[in-house]
């Protein structure tokens, strides 16, 4: 086939993992190309102007940026194992959801993360909120995308690893087995699956990263 | 259009919008663009609709496209659904590349231009100018591309004559933008630097199809004074 794929990502970004697992389900070989946050290649500067984040996706040498465009260029180009749905309502649900995720998850959750007493409380309401909103979406289902992982499980796949490590950190539990029993026996289920096991990257680096991210973020808020 | 229970309708498609909201605005025209007939239910949101929050209970906003009595949010959302719904007069191009160009497109306008820009409407002081040197720099970014892709023959960003997911995206900035500037007291628009993203929203008011639906100046500026006013009042009472 000849095809050349490159992917620029750091060890440790969740956005870039997405891409990680889409290439992996759909069987597509690649390159990796590991990025230094604080010194990036000039490739990466070429290929992101806008952003000069990760991930970057290089597809016959055309850049695409942006985790979820970067899905969907995937899913259009590679047919094999698709993440979408094929329905148009069900797909406009999982982009719906993405954005949910993306939009409103990942900030209710870190704001729990980099607050403490009474603020960290009061920010564990609209977290709850939010992630009670997913735990009904899983009704019936296995996967958010059905019997199969799918596109909203990749772009909400961060919180089977983050969440966890998060909850070490700040000694507080945010996905609660009882309270949201479905929310949990997914992370379990995505965070085992063959494909999504392997590619999580090393705890003890993910623990100093983010606990170095919690100090800074208080100490800079209480200046 | 008599409204029975919007599942009986097969094939019915209800807006639930807002006249100011340029969120549905963008609705409209996909849904125009594409020649589709649908009822607009005008929401007053101060007290929404038992349909609206059933539709819509996570964000509880507008817009909110129901089609064969399923409802979708999220205008970006709406408008991808409505391309691949109804094939006439494409949307996004066909091209995978192209058409990831204009999602990345697509979603730098929404955090960089659209999101700032309410942020700036109601906000003061330093919060504010933090917004606005951010939307300086992404109209500089907006130039660029404007710059690149626009010419005397390609007048929108989808190509050629016809307007294109990005311009639709985008459009809302070429009339409620002078409004958030002259309410929320901040300068952002600049003809002498955004010639050509200055000639983009010329053409895009004139849009046969667009130019009806842009709502008047005046109504616009007391919204949008209401509004600041709700917000700095409630940060003031904190």
């Amino acid at each position: 086939m000849g095809e050349e794929v490159k992917l620029f990502r750091t060890w440790s970004s969740p956005f870039a993992l997405r891409i990680v697992w889409a290439l992996r389900i759909k069987g597509i070989e690649y390159e990796t190309i590991f990025e230094d946050i604080s010194n990036k290649s000039p490739s990466l500067l070429q290929y992101n102007p806008v952003h000069r984040k990760v991930p970057v996706l290089l597809h016959n040498g055309r850049p695409i940026a942006e985790s979820l465009v970067i899905l969907e260029y995937i899913d259009e180009t590679w047919k094999q194992a698709p993440l979408l749905p094929v329905d148009p309502h069900e797909r406009a649900m999982a982009r719906f959801w993405a954005k949910f995720g993306d939009d409103k998850i990942l900030g209710s959750i870190w704001s729990v993360f980099i607050k403490q007493g009474k603020e960290q409380e009061e920010a564990m309401v609209p977290a709850m909120e939010n992630l009670k909103f997913l735990e009904g979406e899983l009704k019936g289902k296995k996967f958010f995308g059905g019997e199969t992982i799918g596109f909203v499980d990749l772009a909400l796949g961060w919180l089977a690893n983050l969440i966890g490590l998060l909850e070490e950190i700040v000694g507080l539990k945010v996905v609660d087995g009882e309270k949201l029993p479905l929310l949990s026996a997914w992370m379990q289920d995505f965070g085992d699956a063959p494909i999504i096991k392997d590619n999580w990257p090393a705890r003890d680096g993910m623990i100093l990263k983010f606990q170095a991210l919690r100090d800074a973020t208080i100490a800079a808020a209480s200046k | 259009m008599a409204s029975g229970s919007v599942a009986d309708q097969e094939g019915q498609v209800m807006l639930l919008g807002f006249w100011f909201s340029p969120f549905v605005k963008r609705v409209e025209w996909a849904l125009k663009f594409k020649g589709i007939e649908y009822d607009y239910v005008e929401e007053d949101l101060t007290n929404k609709s038992t349909l609206l929050l059933t539709s819509n209970p996570i964000h509880k906003t507008v817009p909110v496209l129901i089609h064969n009595g399923n409802p979708i949010a999220e205008s970006l959302v709406i408008i991808e659904y409505i391309d691949e719904t109804w094939k006439q007069n494409p949307i996004l191009p066909q091209d995978p590349y192209d058409r990831a160009m204009a999602r990345f497109w697509a979603n730098f306008i929404e955090e960089k231009v659209t999101k700032p820009s309410r942020e700036a409407l109601i906000s003061q002081g330093e919060q504010q100018e933090k917004k606005v040197k951010e939307l300086k720099e992404a109209m500089e970014v907006v130039e660029g591309e404007a710059k690149a892709k626009l010419n005397d023959k390609t007048l929108f960003f989808g190509g050629g004559n016809g307007v294109g997911y990005v311009d639709i995206v985008l459009g809302w900035t070429c009339n409620w933008m002078k409004t958030i500037e002259e309410v929320g007291g901040f300068k952002v628009l600049d003809p002498e630097n955004q010639p050509q993203f200055h000639k983009w929203m010329a053409n895009f008011r004139e849009v046969p199809f667009i130019k009806p639906t842009l709502p008047p100046k005046e109504k616009m500026v007391e919204y949008s004074r209401m509004v600041r006013q709700a917000r700095l009042g409630l940060v003031a009472n904190k």
